[in-house]
Order: structure tokens, then sequence, then C-alpha cells
């Protein structure tokens, strides 16, 4: 199992989510990726993405105006 | 959540990939086919020019608005996959050398569906699915969605008879997918015109209360103010090539031409100021150092003392300290370099008011 993070800080929407779903592209299933954001709309649009796609978020996390997002990978769904 | 499927066990599941922008025609277009037994998912393409986004998630002003994408959004209310496609790099010859013109303000409508629909041909072949649909309706747009132009996006396009608008689906020539019989053309539609009381009709029939209607689209480029800005970038560099940061900052702040090689841009509020300082290392910039007030962002360069005062005087009044009678303000060079500056804030009565973009 890996673990890979995003540094998604400075982008707006729907850039953090893009980031996100490329680098999911590249992971396999039970994996993790933790994106860091500093748009307020990535902590709805992340975990929307998330869902849609199959996707696990286990962890969101709020500090210093950063949105840090766990997502465990699902390739399955 | 999608319908389930009752299609005998030897009929090939048929799949749509679905143009979503996050308004109310794309979410129908994709009930109406889920509603066919069809494996719908989405398509959405990032341009820069999104109106959604960027300004609601810097400017605090817009706090109480939720923060969400709309295209996820609608995706996730429909029970569909979402695929959100980087275009930015391949929407700029899109954008500067258009075949089909302008619309009203800057937006290449034409050429722009064309390009999606395109990008939905490229993604259809690499990912085995079998067509493609849109929440177009004939006579809804005066570009892009006339009964004469959308044969052209078909056609220019590549999709040709792969390509299906639900909401019109009876306006046009059957289409293969209604031709195989994959799609009913029964129960499609022969929605026309500007009027919204077809779709709004649809939504309550589907039990959809919730959705986005954005005046004039969801795109920045047939916002006249937006435009106007655009234009004067263009008009006032060697090129029109731009950068994302370029179209970004557009959406930041009030601009002032203070010469063909000078404008600024003074933050309006303090998520704005927030987002500006994230560009102090491209931009030299001003802030005043009396008085709270607004970050102001040099787009060009100085070319006398006069000019720089003027700069300086404008920053001064929109700071706190405007009705004070001196202000003083850092200018703050990219390397980090700054120096002082102490001015009398400008008045609104000094304000050229061709400077405003």
């Amino acid at each position: 199992m890996s673990h890979d993070h995003v540094d998604a800080r400075r982008l707006l929407c729907p850039l953090p989510v893009i980031r996100a779903q490329d680098a999911v592209a590249k992971l396999q299933t039970g994996d993790l990726l933790t994106v860091t954001s500093t748009d307020p709309g990535a902590k709805m649009d992340i975990p929307s993405w998330s869902r849609i796609n199959g996707h696990e978020v286990i962890e969101i996390i709020e500090e210093d105006n950063e949105i840090i997002i766990t997502i465990k990978v699902n390739q399955d769904a | 959540m999608e319908p389930s499927l009752k299609e005998p066990a030897n009929k090939k599941q048929r799949k749509a990939v679905a143009l979503i922008s996050g308004g109310l025609d794309s979410m129908l277009a994709v009930r109406v086919i889920q509603e066919q037994g069809i494996h719908v998912e989405g398509i959405n393409f990032f341009t820069g020019f999104c109106v959604e986004g960027h300004t609601h998630a810097v400017r605090k002003k817009h706090k109480d608005k939720q923060k969400r994408n709309n295209a996820l959004w609608v995706a996730e209310q429909l029970g569909v996959k979402l695929h959100i496609v980087d275009v930015v790099e391949e929407y700029k010859d899109i954008l500067l050398n258009p075949v089909h013109g302008y619309g009203k303000n800057v937006n290449p409508c034409l050429d722009c569906k064309t390009f999606m629909v395109k990008k939905a041909v490229e993604w259809i072949k690499e990912n085995n699915f079998d067509f493609i649909i849109t929440g177009e309706v004939v006579g809804q747009r005066p570009m892009s969605q006339r009964k004469e132009t959308m044969p052209i996006v078909a056609k220019d396009s590549g999709s040709d008879d792969l390509l299906v608008r639900p909401l019109s689906a009876q306006q046009l020539p059957p289409t293969l997918p209604e031709r195989e019989g994959w799609l009913d053309r029964e129960k499609l539609y022969d929605f026309s015109g500007r009027t919204r009381k077809p779709q709004m009709a649809l939504a309550e029939q589907y039990g959809f209360k919730d959705y986005a209607q954005p005046a004039g689209g969801c795109c920045m480029l047939t916002d006249e103010n937006y435009a106007v800005k655009l234009q004067d970038m263009w008009a006032n560099r060697a090129s029109r090539a731009y950068e994302l940061d370029d179209i970004i900052m557009l959406k930041m702040g009030r601009h002032f031409r203070l010469a063909p090689h000078l404008k600024i841009i003074i933050g309006r509020e303090e998520g704005e100021n927030n987002f500006m300082q994230g560009y102090k290392n491209q931009f030299v910039s001003i802030f005043p150092t009396s008085h709270p007030g607004a970050l102001c962002l040099v787009d060009g360069e100085f070319k006398s003392d006069e000019e720089l005062q003027q700069a300086l005087r404008l920053v001064a009044r929109y700071s706190q300290g405007k009705n004070a009678i001196e202000v003083t303000l850092n200018t703050r060079q990219i390397d980090g370099t700054e120096q002082a500056y102490s001015v009398t804030p400008m008045k609104e009565s000094e304000i050229n008011k061709e400077w405003t973009v």
C-alpha cells in the first residue's frame, strides 16, 4: 500500500479535484492519497468526487486555512 | 440513483458520456437517457473561464454562498461518475482563433462547443462508450444552440450521428442510437426556444428541486465586465497569448489601466487580498503600512515618478486612511526589496474615469 500526497494549495476549484483525480488514477485499490488545499470549496468537492467515483474519504482536517483530505482509493467501483 | 436496468441478458449494455456543466439542462438530459436504461457517465471540461469556483472561493463577501462545484453536485444527484478534464492549454487556441468568431462578448461559443464534443469523441473511443449526450436545446442560445448551428457542432467535432441532444432530439434528425433502437426517440423531447418552462416542468417531474441556474451560462467569457478586462489585457500586450494566472487575475480586484504598459490591481476585500498575496513573487506589489488597506499588484512597470505616485495615491485611497492627510505605503519588488513612501490619498474627483477597466 502506498500513500501519496498532492499539494493543491493556492489552486482554485476545480483544480484541486483535478489534481486529486489525476493522482488517484496512478494508484491501486487500498492506496491512500492526501490532498492539501487552501480552496474552501475543496472540502465539499473532493469528498463529492470521491463518493461518485467509489473512493472513501477517511479524514478531513482543517488547520491554518488549509484543508487536508485523505482518500482511500477504490479502483473497483 | 441510476434506474435499475431491465434488459435481456444478451442485449449489450450501451454507454453514453454526457457533457455536464452543472446546469439544469445537462442534468435533465442525463436523467432522460438513464431512464432508457443507458449507463451514463459525465465529463466536464475546465477551460479556466468557469464562473463558479474562483471568485466565490476567494471572496469572503461570498462566504455564505455554498462553495460547491455544480458539475460534481449534479453528478452526485444523478448517481453518475464525473471525469473532469483540464483543457486550459488546448483551449487557448479555441479562444484566440475561433473559426466561427465571437458572440456578444469574447465568447467563442460555437467553436467551444465543437471543441468539447470533439474531446468527448476522443474520450468515448478511449473508454469504449457508445455515444455522447448534451443538454443543448434548439434555439436556446444565440450562437451555439441554433437549429442551423447544431449540425455544425456534430459535423466539425466528428461526432456526427453519435451526438444526441435528448431535450431537443425530436427537433433534429434521428441519430445512430435512435436508429439502432438503443434509444426510443418517442421518449426523447422536442424542446426549443429560450423559454425555460418545459425544462422546469421536467425538473419537477423528476423531483429536481435544487439546481443551478447561472444567468448567461457558466462561462466568464459571456460576462461583459470580464470581457472588457480581457480585451484590455490583449490590447496592451505584445501578444494575446495568456497563462492561467492571467485569466484568474482578471477576476480579482479593481483594475486601473494607468498607461498601456501599466495596470494596477487593488484587492476589494480580505479574501482577495489574501489570495493576491500568493502572487507577490510574480508581481511588484504595494501595500499600506500606516493604515489597514488593500494589497495592490502591479502588472507592468512604472516608467515615471508620476505613474508611481498615481498608483501609490490610488492604493492609499482604498485604505482605511483614505481621509487622512498622509498614508505611508511600501512598494515590494519581486526579490523582496521594500521601499517606503508617504502620499496624500487620491480624491474620487482625481480618479481618471478612463483608468477604470
